[in-house]
């Protein structure tokens, strides 16, 4: 089951804590896997562990940059089964106190380069009658967060993306999803208090946060073979913090 | 009959799974070839790509048949 041997893939923020995990959960399934990010050290440091990878730097504040993403991912591994929209960024404030730019930087990099991604990768997926398009969005997406009100609307943005997506492609084979992790140890969560992760805590059923590794699950599944009747849906990976 | 007109029926023939005599330029995508809407978008980035044009929304709307396709190419394509 889940085997990915054959196939492969793109993923975004490849360099951070979820990415990598993303990165690693394909690779273990037998992808081959192109690594994007803006931090080139850790990329090559992650390559050297996963055979077969690439590392293909990419700023996605830079739209001309990402529109020739899927074309350098393409060229380096032969084809792209895969496309994994991980790379996320924050820019928090209370919705009075926001600049224009803390909102325009979070759409563009959470929303837009997905969106730009997925137009590019659609055409060889359509050619290949195949294709995996999963964006990771968030538990905040649905539930909303005060301070995140940017972040909140591009994860959200990115689950309304996705189904309206996967109905254009699903003809083709082509499946379009969002996995929507809770609150995952992360380089994004470590910044916080430790009487503000607590406090997340006792919200969590499971009575922890996530892991990378329970992310990266999730999105093998959607990735897999076996997930082929599975398009347009969310699936919440949150140790039941939210259930939607 | 034009290179052009070969090039784009072997395009059709390729792309939508047809016998190759079934496809004449009167044909029309949808009508007569049985193609959905996304068959016409991925006929045209076809087209673009195998003769190097751009083809505008509101023209590839109007290229619903081969002779369309055939048409616009010879207009506008550069060799």
């Amino acid at each position: 089951m889940f085997d990915l041997t054959g196939m492969t893939a793109l993923v975004t923020g490849a360099s951070g804590g979820l990415g990598s995990a993303i990165a690693r959960g394909l690779a273990a399934q037998g992808a081959r896997v192109a690594l994007s990010g803006t931090r080139v050290a850790p990329l090559e440091a992650l390559a050297a562990e996963l055979p077969g990878s690439v590392v293909l730097a990419c700023d996605l504040s830079d739209a001309a940059a990402v529109d020739a993403l899927v074309g350098r991912a393409v060229e380096a591994l032969g084809s792209l089964d895969i496309l994994v929209n991980n790379a996320g960024v924050t820019r928090d404030n209370l919705a009075m106190r926001m600049k224009d730019e803390e909102w325009d930087t979070v759409i563009r990099v959470n929303l837009e380069a997905a969106f730009r991604l997925a137009r590019a990768a659609l055409r060889p997926m359509m050619k290949a009658r195949h294709g995996r398009i999963i964006s990771v969005t968030s538990v905040v997406g649905v539930t909303g967060n005060p301070g995140q009100v940017n972040y909140a609307a591009s994860k959200a943005g990115l689950i309304g993306m996705s189904k309206a997506l996967a109905q254009e492609v699903a003809s083709r084979n082509v499946t379009v999803n969002c996995v929507a992790p809770g609150f995952i140890t992360s380089p994004m969560t470590d910044v916080l208090p430790e009487a503000q992760k607590e406090a997340l805590t006792t919200r969590i059923p499971a009575g922890r946060l996530g892991e990378g590794a329970d992310i990266a699950a999730a999105v093998v599944y959607l990735a897999s073979r076996e997930a082929a009747y599975v398009t347009g849906q969310t699936l919440h990976v949150n140790g039941g913090m939210a259930m939607i | 009959m034009s290179d052009i007109a070969d090039r784009v029926k072997k395009i059709v023939v390729e792309h939508l799974g047809v016998e190759a005599d079934k496809v004449t330029t009167e044909s029309s995508f949808i009508d007569d070839l049985g193609a959905d809407s996304l068959d016409t978008v991925e006929l045209v980035m076809a087209f673009e790509e195998e003769f190097g044009v751009e083809i505008p929304d509101d023209a590839a709307e109007k290229i619903l048949t081969v002779k369309d396709a055939i048409g616009f190419i010879e207009a506008n394509a550069a060799a």
